[in-house]
């Protein structure tokens, strides 16, 4: 079963190993060092999560009245829906009941109309655990309210089949008694009616730019890197408000310019003689960052916009079309490249209202077409062609 | 006897020949302990997956080179039966879900799952996690994609996923966010002629300078393509000059074709003739869009400089129509008749 805090085959292989030192999925038993930065600053308690101020105010008091309503969370990547309901839960049932009170089911698990309906109904029909009976109990208590029903955590719902999720209605229903559901999505458009209509729900704004740079300043700042002029902003705008590629921009950025500083103590002691070197030039750039992100040199795009101003027919073809065969053999992403020619052609001031419009049209085809999977060279020579044209004014 | 391209593939980091810096970052990123779940794109080609393999070899030591097939048998809900393939070493799996389409979810939930809950065999592993690396994750269903999601974050002490794809435009953007995005470019015609000189140094080819940046040009870009191209031609001739003319794979030569028949004669007939050869094409495996690219690129420079942008846009059209749509004959062909018209057309206002 896909209790999150406890993989049962995972814990017998550790048990029946040799190798205790093996850990189960608990992961700040980790050795911090080897752990990737989202995991390691993973928040913990609701407290830990930045800039959702609105749902996390709401989420501690209901952790003080012991009740809580079915929840729906919704809103872009990393942006801590997920992290909110397990720290939610941790702080609702502290570890000892955590396994038994809570069932997370994501789009990785098997999740038919049947297997939803069994799995959830074997979970709501097994017996509520209590805390530890004596004076510990009452200790655990002050610390964990312990509210006497369990949650059902559905994470990406809104991968799950209309189908599945009809089926849902009816349990929820059913058991509504001892459990409660939170539903966890991206898009809460493709949650069904009458299900979101049964949850309170809670947006997810993405990041915006100083509750984002102040908690990527914290990591820098506890990991030892060092920021240079302007990358805290670069990696906010890089991320388009999605925290976890944040972060993780900023842990490659750091590994690139080998900018973390010999850790604390012992490291300190063996690595002496560099120290002073890595302070030096390590440091995160802005233009490590973008490297890292992917985005494309400005030059590379302006030689693509050169190419496609108003010139003969046929040299237009040939210019534009090597600038594009270019682009492509370089591996540039087209999403990216169509992103940042967009900006550059929507605020360039020569060119006129009426044919921006035009323009703007031919944007939103090559998009469609981009994430329909069509063929990426051909995408972006066809757009770059067409919007030569419209600048040619024919 | 193995093909230049498998023989002299590089096997380190170190080894590598282009792309210095971003096998630095690769080393750095492999020593740190702290390795991230990689997105590897960049077009066909390019080096990619020589690139990852040596990379891995940087995470484990030699023992990675140590692989075997398994095949594997995966059951649906449906209680359809999967084959599935598996290169595996002892630290490490390769797998190509696209390789039984739709179903590919079943494989990538299943087989994840299994490899996160188990340890590393070896206990005296340089890493605790093992690494699967997915093969056109471009390819990838929507479901297989979100199936991805959580595994992701939840088996991360032990399990790492190495993603291979043409591009990123097809992943989730909850995937995108969760991995480091690498790009490799292919490498340029003045690094391909270097690959080209050294790999003919141990063969023992005369080396022509000026034959060799032929087949870089004409190669696209594509180190795979030229070594092939390289090998064709040595084996071909007795000695090579600068004029030694390069064979194109015998489907180009056939789309080459395709694009003079089209040229020359626009008239239901004719697109009967090209179908055949289409067919052709389609029923040795050459996929729709391959096909599509390859006509437009003969056809343009064929046709009137005022007519290359129109071809252009029906080519997108209908590339677009084969990966949404189920018979992909239709549009190839739709493009045909579409190009002939369009030609038809210039040929009478030009009468005028
Ligand atoms: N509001 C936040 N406060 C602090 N850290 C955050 C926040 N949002 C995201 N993060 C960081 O990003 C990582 C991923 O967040 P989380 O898993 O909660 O995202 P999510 O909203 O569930 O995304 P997805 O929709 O892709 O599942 C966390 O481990 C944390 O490091
Ligand atoms: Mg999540």
């Amino acid at each position: 079963m896909a209790n999150f805090f406890d993989i049962k085959a995972r814990k017998e292989a550790a048990a029946s190993s040799a190798a205790g030192s093996f850990k189960t999925v608990a992961s700040k038993e980790e050795p911090n060092r080897l752990q990737p930065w989202v995991e390691k600053y993973r928040p913990r308690t609701l407290t830990d999560v930045t800039a959702q101020d609105h749902t996390v105010t709401v989420l501690q008091r209901l952790l003080h009245t012991s009740n809580l309503p079915h929840m729906l969370f919704y809103g872009p990547p990393g942006t801590g829906k997920t992290s909110t309901i397990l720290a939610l839960a941790k702080q609702l049932f502290g570890p000892e009941l955590i396994r038994s009170r809570v069932l997370e089911l994501n789009a990785s698990d098997e999740r038919g109309i049947s297997i939803v309906r069994e799995k959830v109904k074997d979970f709501a029909r097994q017996q509520l655990s209590n805390p530890p009976a004596g004076p510990a109990g009452v200790e655990y208590r002050k610390k964990y309210p312990c509210p006497s029903f369990k949650i059902i955590v559905l994470d990406e719902a809104d991968s799950m089949t209309q189908d599945a999720q009809s089926a849902l209605r009816r349990t929820m229903e059913t058991y509504s008694r001892i459990t409660r559901f939170c539903l966890v999505c991206n898009y809460v458009t493709r949650i069904i009616d009458p299900l979101a209509s049964r949850c309170s729900k809670f947006r997810f704004k993405s990041l915006d730019k100083t509750n984002a740079g102040k908690r990527l300043e914290d990591i820098a700042e506890n990991e030892g890197v060092k920021l240079g002029p302007g990358s805290v902003d670069a990696l906010v705008r890089c991320s388009d408000g999605d925290l976890r590629k944040a972060i993780t921009f900023l842990q490659s950025a750091a590994r690139l310019v080998g900018a973390i500083k010999a850790g604390k103590g012992k490291e300190k002691g063996e690595g002496d003689g560099m120290d002073i070197d890595e302070e030096d030039d390590g440091m995160v750039t802005v233009k490590v960052v973008e490297e890292i992100a992917g985005v494309v040199p400005d030059a590379t795009v302006d030689e693509l916009l050169k190419a496609m101003q108003p010139k003969a027919k046929g040299i237009v073809y040939e210019a534009v079309s090597s600038a594009v065969t270019d682009l492509v053999a370089d591996g540039w992403s087209a999403t990216q490249v169509v992103g940042q020619l967009y900006e550059k052609v929507l605020y360039d001031e020569k060119i006129s209202d009426p044919r921006k419009n035009q323009i703007v049209m031919v944007f939103s085809e090559a998009d469609k077409r981009l994430i329909d999977g069509s063929d990426e060279h051909l995408v972006i020579l066809d757009l770059a062609l067409r919007v030569a044209d419209i600048l040619a004014g024919a | 006897m193995a093909l230049l391209v498998d023989k002299h593939r590089p096997r380190s980091l170190e080894t590598l020949s282009y792309h210095q810096d971003l096998s630095d970052r690769l080393k750095s990123l492999a020593q740190s302990g702290d390795f991230p779940h990689l997105l590897v794109y960049g077009p066909s080609g390019a080096g990619k997956k020589t690139r990852i393999v040596a990379t891995l070899k940087e995470l484990y030591g030699p023992g990675v080179e140590k692989i075997k097939i398994d095949s594997r048998v995966f059951q649906t809900t449906s209680n359809r039966k999967l084959e599935f393939n598996i290169v595996a070493s002892v630290y490490h799996l390769e797998i190509t879900p696209s390789d039984v389409g739709n179903y590919d979810r079943v494989v990538v939930q299943d087989l994840l799952k299994e490899v996160a809950q188990t340890q590393q065999v070896d206990l005296s592993a340089k890493q605790r996690f093992k690494v699967v690396v997915i093969n056109e994750a471009d390819h990838l269903s929507r479901d297989a994609q979100a199936a991805l999601r959580r595994t992701m974050e939840k088996y991360s002490p032990n399990l790492r996923l190495i993603l291979l794809a043409n591009s990123t435009s097809n992943i989730i953007a909850p995937i995108r966010s969760r991995t480091l995005l690498v790009r490799v470019a292919a490498p340029t015609e003045e690094e391909i002629c270097s690959v080209l000189k050294v790999v003919g140094k141990k063969e023992g080819f005369k080396d022509v300078e000026a034959l060799n940046k032929r087949i870089a040009k004409d190669s696209g870009r594509n180190l795979r393509k030229a070594l092939l191209m390289y090998e064709a031609v040595h084996a071909q001739n007795e000695t090579v000059s600068e004029n030694t003319p390069i064979p194109p794979p015998d489907w180009e030569a056939l789309i080459a074709q395709v694009a003079d028949d089209i040229i020359k004669e626009h008239t239901p007939q004719q697109i009967m003739i090209v179908r055949a050869k289409l067919y052709d094409l389609l029923t040795h495996c050459i996929p729709a869009t391959m096909v599509l690219k390859t006509l437009t690129f003969k056809l343009v420079p064929k046709v009137d400089d005022t007519l290359k942008a129109e071809i252009v846009k029906w080519a997108a059209f209908y590339e677009h129509r084969v990966r949404m749509g189920t018979k992909v004959i239709f549009h190839l062909e739709a493009f045909v008749a579409k190009v002939m018209r369009i030609l038809e057309s210039f040929l009478m206002n030009m009468d005028f």
